[in-house]
């Protein structure tokens, strides 16, 4: 169980994330949302302790995530940021293995190939597995970074808007692989999304964030609504229903 | 590439490269060798031990620095390293005289020199890093500023002294594998041996680095600990390769993109390996012609950046068709 309290932190004296208190859903997918610069990819990064708080923490099971030893946090909670560029040359094996470092500290074992050889199947990217990252397309890059969180096998996934740079089918291919995973096994995985419609239908729970604090934490078919989006957006969002799924019109 | 062929390919770079370095020491002990041989040996085997320890300390940390800075365009000298050598001379020139200079105690000023290079890195680490920021820009950048005001200082004081006392000077600040004596060996091949073992030890944590500071914590890295002990072993290797033989860090960017090129993404414990075995093999071929072919006329510097130099050219257009 993650959870949150008193959580702080500013940037040049201006606060990024205030959250007094917050218990992240167990189990399935939660999508945080909300406008740009509400502070949600710094709470992730606070989750992930990536960086410091100003103040308060986050507990994994009641303990800090910062009294952890590196790789005992590493083998509960992965998590994948937002920007992903790297200057060595790594081919998507090589990457993807980075993902059982926890787990056989630079040592691979049969079963962490295995685990490298599932992610790599789970994302479709087997036949690439021997490229270059930097001969690769945006979206199939962003697909083997997926593949090393898969093969970091954690409870607990964080990723911070994993759809950018996908088109329509691998995006939706991305989102229905980390809801089965969560389904599947048990897995509680954290997505930043802007794609409201995505999360409509592949989330089960919603966070959604506005100028670093949580407006509403809620199962995603009750935060699907047009007075929290507008609010949350300052924009004309339009909600609807068609044989039975909720769509968001969000163009005006 | 995948990661059967590329070590493979390791294994073959290696033993073509090792061959190389066997051979060109040969070479270095044997040609034109006359009188004694046990003289000829020990002189010119010294020789070769400090080109060893160079060759081996420097692509070392240069790939070492790399890693750390997440940038490969970059040496170790970046962090004004060379120039506080060169003002470490000139001062002891300036204030002492060449005599006095070059009669102090060859062991005090090779302990001093290293002193001084450490003591120098290890305060920029501790007040900028670890104090101030956790940016490994600004400590590049505040090094950068450090270099220049060294070189700046040295030049100063080269104007200023006699001309007679340049000469010398100037003979002092180029890289020479001839001068250094088997205490001060000894001294360097023990920091470079235990350090080399400390960065070995860290292999795998370096090549998980090759993620970025938030790639490399997410996978489990104690970053910040790795980057501190990652600095400090660079500083040891490079201290210690510059008080031996004088600035040469010139040859580590050469040789490690020689081996970034001819075994891309691999992992350190193949990178750095190899790339020892190339420099040993440009130090050891350089130091032959300089002496077989020119007659010491010139520098061992000059020959390695005008061979590694056409060696790299060649390996780029190779790489374009």
């Amino acid at each position: 169980m993650i959870e949150i309290e008193n959580l702080r932190k500013s940037y040049a004296g201006l606060p990024v994330v205030d959250i007094p208190a917050l218990t992240m859903p167990q189990g399935g997918v939660t999508a945080i949302i909300g406008p740009n610069g509400a502070g949600k990819s710094t709470l992730l990064s606070l989750i992930g302790r990536l960086e410091t708080p100003g103040g308060g923490g986050v507990f994994l099971d009641g303990e800090n995530v910062r009294s952890f030893r590196s790789t005992d946090l590493a083998k509960r909670l992965a998590m994948l940021k937002q920007d992903n560029s790297l200057t060595a040359r790594l081919t998507v094996a090589d990457l993807v293995a980075f993902g059982r470092f926890p787990h056989c500290n630079g040592r691979p074992t049969d079963r962490d190939r295995a685990k490298v050889s599932e992610a790599l199947e789970l994302v479709r990217m087997t036949e690439l597995k021997d490229r270059f990252l930097d001969e690769l397309s945006g979206g199939q890059r962003q697909r083997a970074f997926i593949a090393m969180v898969l093969a970091q096998d954690t409870e607990y996934a964080l990723f911070d808007e994993p759809l950018n740079s996908l088109d329509i089918s691998h995006a939706v291919a991305v989102m229905r692989l980390l809801h089965s995973v969560a389904r599947t096994m048990g897995k509680t995985i954290v997505v930043v999304l802007h794609d409201l419609n995505f999360v409509a239908r592949y989330a089960d729970h919603v966070i959604a964030m506005k100028a670093g604090r949580v407006v509403e934490t809620a199962p995603a078919s009750h935060a699907i609504r047009e007075d929290l989006l507008k609010q949350l957006y300052d924009t004309d969002v339009a909600v609807s229903t068609r044989d039975g799924r909720t769509f968001v019109d969000v163009y005006g | 590439m995948n990661p059967v062929a590329r070590v493979t390919r390791a294994r073959m770079l290696m033993g073509l490269a090792a061959a190389e370095c066997i051979v060109l020491a040969v070479g270095l002990l044997t040609i034109n060798a006359v009188g004694d041989w046990g003289f000829v040996l020990s002189l010119r085997g010294s020789k070769l031990v400090t080109i060893a320890l160079v060759a081996w300390a420097i692509p070392f940390s240069t790939v070492l620095f790399h890693t750390l800075s997440n940038n490969q365009i970059l040496t170790p000298s970046i962090m004004g390293f060379d120039a506080l050598f060169v003002l470490v001379q000139t001062l002891g020139v300036f204030i002492l005289g060449s005599v006095q200079v070059s009669i102090l105690d060859p062991h005090l000023v090779f302990a001093g020199e290293l002193v001084v290079m450490s003591a120098f890195s290890m305060a920029l680490y501790w007040l900028l890093y670890a104090r101030m920021s956790h940016a490994i820009e600004v400590l590049l950048l505040v090094g950068i500023i450090c270099g220049v005001l060294f070189r700046s200082v040295a030049g100063l004081l080269q104007r200023l002294i006699d001309p007679g006392e340049f000469l010398v000077l100037q003979d002092r600040l180029f890289a020479s594998f001839n001068s250094a004596s088997s205490g001060e060996q000894a001294c360097a091949a023990l920091i470079i041996c235990l350090s080399t073992l400390w960065a070995w030890v860290r292999f795998p944590s370096l090549d998980a680095m090759l993620l970025g500071r938030s790639g490399a914590v997410a996978v489990g890295v104690n970053y910040d600990r790795i980057a501190k002990e990652t600095f400090l072993i660079v500083t040891l290797q490079v201290a210690a390769a510059t008080a031996l033989v004088g600035p040469i860090t010139f040859f580590g960017l050469l040789v490690v993109h020689l081996t970034y090129r001819l075994l891309p993404g691999a992992p350190h414990r193949l990178t750095i390996p190899l790339s020892v075995l190339i420099g040993g093999t440009l130090l050891i071929g350089a130091q032959v012609i300089l002496e077989r072919l020119l007659g010491f006329l010139g520098t061992v510097g000059m020959v390695v950046e005008f061979i590694g130099g056409i060696a790299f050219i060649l390996l780029l257009i190779g790489s374009r068709k």
